[in-house]
């Protein structure tokens, strides 16, 4: 199995809009190993979801190459796994919580038995094995999203994409599901790809950190976060390294924002 | 964004369920009943000869509709009914998932779709009748061919109209075409779907009535028409009552199977009010 699980190569997105076209994506390359936690972080309006979309499969790049497992992406390839930040969008409200983890394991040739174990298993892990038969609607937002993760979780993916996922919930619910991921990702060696727009999280999640330009974009630096991998809300957040880190990062999207960055000629 | 809320809903108590239904009863009564007592005074105290009393309308009603005529006029009637909406409803869901998916059909189809929606199904009647004869076939025809229209066009509409995200999501977790229809796009468009059966009923009801006006020999319909010509004025008031009935027999059917299919979708509404 090669070590890499995702190459993204010289990424382009031009959208041709009725007033002119817009060049989202100008020039990105990045890659991620197998079992990396990689943030990605730039300024609002900077083309992040539209990266997403193009490493999800579900928009076609104008120019440029993306690569999971050694495999071309062109449509929604099927070992990958998406949590959306409108979870109330992307949750189906006529399906308990339960149907919904389950809904994209029924393509998969499982017994009964083995999807009743992996949606059990997925539901545990998100601590909502007690609310399995409610439905979405009747859930607070954090919930929600976490049955979003869960079902990410038992479709058992290589790769799992977090779009801005806590954008919408509040700052304490937030904590508990930055660390939500970092367990899944410590106990289950999961691979993850988490865009967001909030510099201190990218740190404290991050094992690396992608800072993204302003539009037109381009991978302005690629960060390694060198903080152990047990991370904490109170101590890790404390720790004079993670403010540096986080004052690097603010910076970085502070000169992108100016558009101060230059980008080297290619 | 009320919709993200954390309010669980409890199942209410069974005493308390009880005499909730209790009391909608006596409201969904009460005032009907406070009108035939009204009515019941009136024709006691001013006999009109268009307008029976409440006594002699049941008498009426008894005496013309339970017993042969039962099996003679009403079945049919009601048998044909339920055949038409039937058809209806599975036509509309069909060809309106079909049309609501495929855009270059959607385009092809609308302005057609309009204009007949616009024709109103009576003039029809003549035609059905040189084409098909008298016929149940016929009677049927009628029927679907007027109440297709609101089930086609909102199912149309609401397979156009799911969420961008949750097709997104479907895509994502490469979710299979007949799932995708079954899971997301039916279910997504069912309230839009549910509102056109609503107009359906009605129109269906009608049409079953005027079906059997003109070209009939048996039927609801043709017995109130032959008991108005007949100068028989309490009994063509009970074959008026008798639709009634079957116009309020629908919709609590109707009631019935929206709950059950809807009941996320009043979900929702109920805690985005709370």
């Amino acid at each position: 199995m090669p070590d890499t699980l995702l190459t993204v190569q010289s990424l382009k997105k031009v959208y041709e809009a009725s007033t002119g076209v817009v060049e989202a994506v100008g020039d990105i390359s990045f890659e991620m190993k197998r079992g990396e936690l990689v943030c990605i972080v730039g300024p609002s309006g900077c083309g992040k979801t539209t990266l997403l979309k193009c490493i999800a499969g579900l928009l076609r790049p104008t120019a440029g190459t993306i690569d999971l497992n050694g495999n071309r992406v062109t449509s929604p390839p099927p070992n990958m796994a998406l949590v959306f930040q409108e979870y109330g969008r992307s949750l189906f409200p006529w399906l308990t919580v339960r149907g919904n983890v389950e809904l994209p394991l029924r393509h998969k040739t499982l017994s009964r038995a083995e999807r009743d174990r992996l949606v059990d298993d997925a539901l545990v892990a998100v601590g909502l094995d007690h609310a399995h038969k409610s439905y979405p609607w009747q859930l607070s937002g954090g919930m929600q999203q976490r049955v979003a993760i869960a079902r990410a979780v038992a479709y058992q993916p290589e790769v799992l994409i977090m779009d801005e996922p806590f954008a919408a919930v509040d700052a304490q619910t937030r904590a508990d599901l930055e660390d939500l991921v970092r367990a899944l990702h410590l106990d289950r060696g999961m691979s993850i790809l988490f865009v967001t727009h909030d510099i201190d999280e990218s740190v404290y999640l991050g094992e690396r950190v992608v800072v993204l330009s302003k539009s037109p974009t381009w991978v302005q630096e690629d960060l390694a976060i060198d903080l152990s991998a047990e991370r904490d809300q109170i101590t890790t957040r404390a720790l004079p390294r993670f403010t540096e880190l986080r004052t690097h990062v603010y910076e970085q999207i502070q000169r992108a924002k100016r558009g101060e960055a230059v980008r080297p000629s290619a | 964004m009320t919709l993200y809320t954390s309010t669980v809903i409890t199942p209410q108590r069974r005493s308390r369920v009880w005499s909730k239904i209790g009391e909608n009863t006596a409201y969904a009564l009460g005032l009907p009943v406070l009108l035939v007592v009204i009515w019941g005074i009136w024709a006691t105290l001013a006999p009109a000869q268009f307008f029976p009393s409440p006594t002699e309308l049941v008498e009426a009603f008894i005496d013309t509709w339970i017993g042969p005529a039962f099996f003679t006029d009403v079945l049919p009637s009601l048998g044909r009914l339920a055949i038409g909406i039937v058809l209806s409803v599975l036509i509309g869901i069909v060809a309106g998932t079909l049309i609501g998916l495929n855009r270059w059909l959607r385009e092809l189809l609308e302005p057609m779709l309009e204009f007949f929606r616009a024709v109103p199904p009576p003039v029809l009647l003549p035609i059905a009748v040189v084409l098909m004869g008298p016929t149940d076939a016929m009677k049927i025809v009628v029927i679907v061919i007027g109440s297709l229209w609101p089930v086609l066009l909102n199912t149309i509409e609401g397979v156009r109209s799911t969420d961008s995200v949750m097709t997104e999501t479907a895509r994502s977790f490469a979710v299979t075409s007949m799932e995708r229809l079954r899971f997301l796009v039916l279910p997504a468009a069912s309230p839009r779907i549910m509102a056109g059966v609503r107009q359906s009923l009605s129109i269906a009801l009608i049409l079953m009535v005027i079906s059997e006006l003109g070209y009939s020999s048996s039927g609801l319909g043709f017995q109130i028409v032959y008991f108005q010509r007949n100068y028989l004025i309490a009994e063509m008031w009970s074959g008026i009552v008798l639709l009634g009935l079957v116009g309020v027999l629908l919709a609590a059917i109707f009631t019935l199977v929206e709950r059950r299919v809807l009941r996320w979708y009043h979900g929702i509404k109920e805690v985005e009010r709370a």
